[in-house]
């Protein structure tokens, strides 16, 4: 069995999997599409009241929770689409412009 | 068990002997009977196969990805316009490695629209990662399917098999044909077993991921090595299958070419039409042959050009255009594989039989004595050139 832990862009042919297939689940979560970021939020904590509208519009998975609480934004895999700071009722997020390396 | 069978009826019967688990069902002549009597073993109980019609081409050969990918055996028939609309997801079986079978009953590509037989529609595929397999007759159609899951299901090849044969010609026309016991069958396939599929709950899998320039092209490696495997596996089906039939096949056939000067290539039901002609000129002391490709994918480039390696001339008669302004496929592919030959033997391109016209004994017989005139005087002629069509100038 191939893991996706093993593989990575200095991999030769013989030892990827045929047709590219993953042989585990969650496999995104390794892998840096952050770095397509194109603008950049920003939490500001102390106007968050953690009311959790933020999460589920996040087309990705990049704003992490924990004991009921938001976290800081996982720039790992944040594209900077923004809908975060739409949603969000209050001044607890904001975008820079560019997706600036955080 | 003797029958007499239409070659749809042939391989629809193979099918049900095969009994797979899915079809994607979906008609275009000639190809339309072979899921029609499936349809007949669906409605009688007589296989367990999930039957689902759709509404295109496009959708028969998706069915067949996601069935396979999840794990099951999966089967399609079409022809000519079909093969060409399900042309973006022959790529996506091939490239995902699902071991997938079509019966390819070749009919001619519009336009101007047409329903008889030339590879046009197989040979535009020809480089979508099928394996492709040519029959001559409805017996050759019959054991060609019979042969493609122990070959694409192989786990070093893992790759889709396109089994063709002509339309009308074969898919209709009705002969004798040796049809094996259901259990020899159901024994020489086996069961389907790959190591990972969709269904298998303890074994999260992903089929057919995006991949990044670094991984595409390690991928793409795999897959053409895949495709090399693929013959050595050919030839040991083959073997197998010649102990439960007694029908013996190789990547190609051979007919008369043991001390042959002069040989046709080509591919399909006109191998049946040429023999004749062969047969002819050797009563009359011409050292004739023949070579039928039957396997075009993988090409069996080596072996042809030992087998070809002591003719004089050759005329490859390709049943498809191609439209390169310079020769068919099988003429590009042939030549190339004799380029390595030390004494290079003459050879000349005929495109004929497109869009059902007929090739008769007299005209292969014409083929053999331009052979004759090139072998002789060394003067091939035109190297690209067709025959069969009205034409102003002589043509052979």
């Amino acid at each position: 069995m191939i893991y996706a832990k093993d593989i990575n862009e200095n991999t030769p042919w013989q030892d990827l999997t045929p047709g590219g297939e993953i042989y585990e689940p969650g496999t995104a979560r390794a892998f840096n599409t952050g770095s397509w970021r194109t603008d950049t939020p920003v939490f500001h904590e102390e106007a968050c009241k953690h009311c959790m509208l933020c999460v589920p519009f996040c087309p990705d998975s990049a704003i992490p929770v924990k004991d009921g609480k938001r976290l800081d934004f996982d720039y790992m895999h944040c594209k900077g689409c923004g809908i975060c700071e739409e949603v969000c009722p209050f001044p607890a997020i904001t975008m820079l412009t560019g997706g600036a390396a955080k | 068990m003797n029958h007499r069978l239409s070659g749809n009826e042939a391989v629809a019967y193979a099918m049900k002997q095969i009994n797979p688990d899915v079809m994607g069902a979906f008609p275009i002549t000639p190809s339309t009977e072979i899921p029609e009597y499936f349809a007949g073993y669906v409605a009688d109980g007589e296989v367990n196969t999930e039957y689902v019609t759709v509404e295109s081409e496009h959708s028969s050969m998706s069915v067949c990805i996601a069935a396979q990918a999840a794990g099951a055996r999966a089967v399609s028939a079409t022809s000519s316009c079909g093969l060409a609309l399900m042309y973006e997801l022959l790529y996506v079986a091939a490239s995902c490695r699902l071991p997938i079978t079509l019966a390819c009953v070749n009919r001619a590509l519009s336009g101007p629209i047409n329903i008889n037989a030339d590879h046009s529609d197989s040979m535009g595929a020809r480089d979508s990662g099928w394996i492709q397999i040519y029959a001559e007759n409805n017996q050759e159609a019959y054991d060609n399917f019979l042969m493609a899951m122990p070959i694409g299901e192989t786990p070093s090849v893992r790759l889709p098999v396109m089994t063709c044969m002509d339309g009308f010609i074969t898919s209709h026309a009705v002969e004798n044909i040796e049809l094996l016991e259901t259990d020899v069958v159901r024994k020489f396939i086996g069961e389907y077993h790959p190591e990972h599929y969709l269904l298998k709950k303890e074994n999260p899998l992903a089929v057919g991921p995006y991949d990044v320039s670094p991984y595409y092209m390690e991928h793409k490696m795999l897959q053409a090595e895949a495709m090399k495997a693929a013959k050595a596996r050919i030839l040991e089906v083959a073997a197998e299958f010649e102990k439960i039939s007694g029908r013996s096949y190789g990547l190609f056939e051979e007919y008369r070419m043991e001390d042959a000067e002069l040989a046709l290539v080509l591919i399909g039901s006109t191998a049946g039409t040429a023999k004749a002609a062969v047969d002819k000129l050797r009563d009359d002391g011409v050292k004739a042959g023949l070579i039928k490709v039957r396997v075009f994918r993988p090409f069996p480039g080596e072996e042809l050009a030992r087998a070809l390696a002591g003719t004089k001339a050759i005329a490859v008669m390709d049943k498809s255009e191609g439209f390169s302004a310079a020769g068919g496929p099988l003429f590009a592919e042939t030549r190339s594989a004799l380029y390595d030959l030390n004494q290079r033997p003459y050879m000349v391109n005929i495109v004929y039989g497109l869009g059902g016209r007929d090739v008769k004994v007299e005209d292969i017989e014409k083929v053999f004595d331009r052979l004759a005139d090139i072998a002789v005087t060394g003067e091939t002629g035109p190297v690209y050139s067709h025959m069969g069509q009205r034409s102003k100038e002589e043509t052979a």
